[in-house]
């Protein structure tokens, strides 16, 4: 066998290795738990399925995750817009300062954000005493904390850079030629944004609002601390949870079922995702 | 349209483009409102613990074990999943197979999932009665409720990391260098380690450094294989604070919190030096 051949032989057998290695990891560390949640949700039967997720609890967690979802989408699309105008648009003194403070969130562990909402518009949060105020002066009942408001809050917390770190990189690889030639022509403010630089960055604001309404719609530890009312202020990652920890088979069955919607969500978003990557390579 | 011009010529010349102080207004005001006075408020109360206190409460042996388990175990699933998520990558861009697309498609599921999803999921597959548990057990390795169950789900959710920092890098590299590396009489095995892996090591660094940050403050898809058993040192920080929140003990919760911070902190100056460094080294080419 001429060193050629053997070569030859020895790149095959390295490619069969490496491609055996990657389908089992991914297989054992991904489709299996995929398809064991699905599994799992249906073992009492497709009756229960359906029963077990339109209960009173479920339905109320849901309003609550669609509510919180909504919109922590709608600000943090238009934060993460006027984030990205700011900062691929304009030089200024401490720009990369900024940058890093809007991708704190990333960092921090879920728990902590709870921690610090709690820490301030808690009963020892220093912002507490204003809300008291308002409320006596007002006759309101407004509370933060193990409410709504709280859960909303900090449902918008962790999602609060999805959006602005999936525009801004596209609107740097862009530049600023276009606009800049569009407003030394005369053009208002809003309709450079419309024509020039809303279709420029159309795919990667798709993109990050699928992002940041997975991350949103999942949204456990920071919720967890803020919200301790089943059928609610639950979400319904925090819906899952109860059941699971009461125990029982039953429950545990539909912890999975409530759960199996959550793996749909998410699939469809992978989905979504990979659609529009691949649009996005074909047009460069 | 008028106003914008007068603007304009107001603005030292230097910012054609309107909605400077508009948009540097909201972008200041929303960080402060949601992230910075919040996270101002747990140094605010931090501040009010005194320095021996402080260390007291966090050198206490539950919450020192809870930092050994989350960092060692942090550490352990990021370095698997650097090996790991290399082979991966290396696969996926170098390789052509039946179902890769499928494959390629999943990878980013530990993101999109649901942490508390991800955790029932996890621990019921490796308990002692589920899918793997089964297997497992019957060789005598016990799972959930242990610290390798731990290093499991944060595997679990790092995934992505590194390989999603590799591909890219991998991909723009065609089969030059390794054609030179050939043409020049190296091994196979030398022009991956002298050749290739040192152009991937800044992406390699910053997966790892993601997926050891992530794993660190990892909560939801950790709590329900770990077992949060003290004597077992199987509770993780995140799980501390929340207990420490449940007793009201806002002085140790804001301590541990402050520590983890300082922590996170740190792995991602790293992981933006290393970045850093990797564009610099972009740009000279």
């Amino acid at each position: 066998m001429s060193e050629q051949q053997k070569m030859e032989k020895s790149k095959k057998r390295t490619k069969i290795c490496l491609i055996t290695i990657t389908v089992a990891f991914l297989v054992l560390m991904l489709v299996v738990p995929l398809v064991s949640v699905l599994a799992s949700s249906l073992r009492e039967g497709f009756g229960f399925y359906i029963q077990a997720i339109t209960t009173e609890y479920v339905r109320s967690a849901l309003k609550v995750t669609i509510l919180a979802t909504v919109i922590a989408v709608l600000i943090n699309t238009f934060f993460g817009i006027c984030a990205a105008w700011l900062l691929t648009r304009f030089s200024f003194k401490g720009k990369q300062v900024l940058a890093t403070l809007i991708d704190i969130p990333f960092s921090i562990s879920p728990v902590i954000v709870g921690l610090a909402y709690l820490m301030t518009f808690g009963r020892l949060g220093w912002f507490y005493p204003v809300i008291r105020a308002f409320n006596q002066f007002f006759g309101t009942n407004i509370r933060i904390t193990f409410a709504i408001p709280g859960v909303v809050l900090a449902t918008v917390f962790v999602t609060f850079p999805y959006v602005s770190r999936e525009i801004i990189p596209v609107l740097n690889a862009e530049g600023k030629d276009e606009e800049e030639a569009a407003a030394l022509m005369g053009a208002g403010g809003f309709t450079i944004f419309r024509k020039i630089t809303l279709p420029q960055m159309k795919w990667s604001l798709i993109y990050g609002i699928i992002l940041c309404t997975a991350r949103a719609l999942g949204e456990f530890g920071a919720v967890n601390a803020l919200s301790k009312t089943r059928g609610e202020t639950f979400t319904l990652p925090l819906e899952i949870d109860a059941l699971y920890m009461s125990g029982t088979e039953t429950s545990i069955t539909a912890a999975f079922a409530v759960s199996s919607i959550l793996v749909i969500i998410a699939l469809i978003i992978l989905f979504a995702r990979n659609f529009i990557e691949h649009r996005y390579k074909n047009k460069n | 349209m008028d106003d914008t011009v007068k603007n304009m010529a107001k603005s030292k010349n230097t910012r054609v483009i309107p909605g400077y102080h508009l948009t540097l207004g909201i972008v200041v005001t929303m960080l402060s409102v949601i992230v910075l006075i919040p996270l101002a408020s747990v140094f605010m109360y931090s501040i009010r613990i005194s320095p021996r206190e402080f260390l007291e409460l966090i050198t206490k042996e539950n919450v020192r074990n809870a930092f050994v388990t989350s960092i060692g175990s942090s550490f352990l699933a990021a370095v698997f999943n650097t090996v790991f998520g290399l082979i991966v990558a290396w696969t996926l861009v170098k390789y052509e197979f039946p179902g890769k697309w499928l494959l390629d498609g999943l990878i980013e599921l530990p993101f999109a999932l649901p942490t508390a999803v991800a955790g029932i999921t996890l621990s019921k597959l490796y308990s002692d009665s589920g899918f793997f548990g089964k297997a497992l057990a019957k060789a005598g390795i016990h799972v959930a409720y242990t610290q390798t169950g731990i290093v499991i789900a944060l595997i679990f959710v790092g995934l992505p990391f590194v390989i999603r920092a590799v591909q890219p890098v991998l991909e723009k590299m065609d089969g030059q260098y390794e054609e030179a590396a050939f043409m020049l009489g190296a091994s196979p095995k030398k022009t991956f380690f002298k050749v290739i892996l040192p152009e991937l090591r800044p992406a390699l660094l910053t997966g790892f450094g993601l997926a050891f940050a992530r794993g660190i403050g990892e909560y939801g898809s950790v709590i329900y294989i770990s077992g949060n058993s003290a004597k077992n040192h199987t509770q993780v920080v995140s799980y501390v604070i929340m207990q420490k929140l449940s007793y009201i003990d806002y002085a140790s919760a804001t301590a541990i919190a402050l520590v983890m911070l300082v922590i996170s902190f740190v792995l991602l100056l790293f992981v933006n030096i290393v970045q850093m460094k990797q564009s610099q080294r972009t740009n000279l080419l």
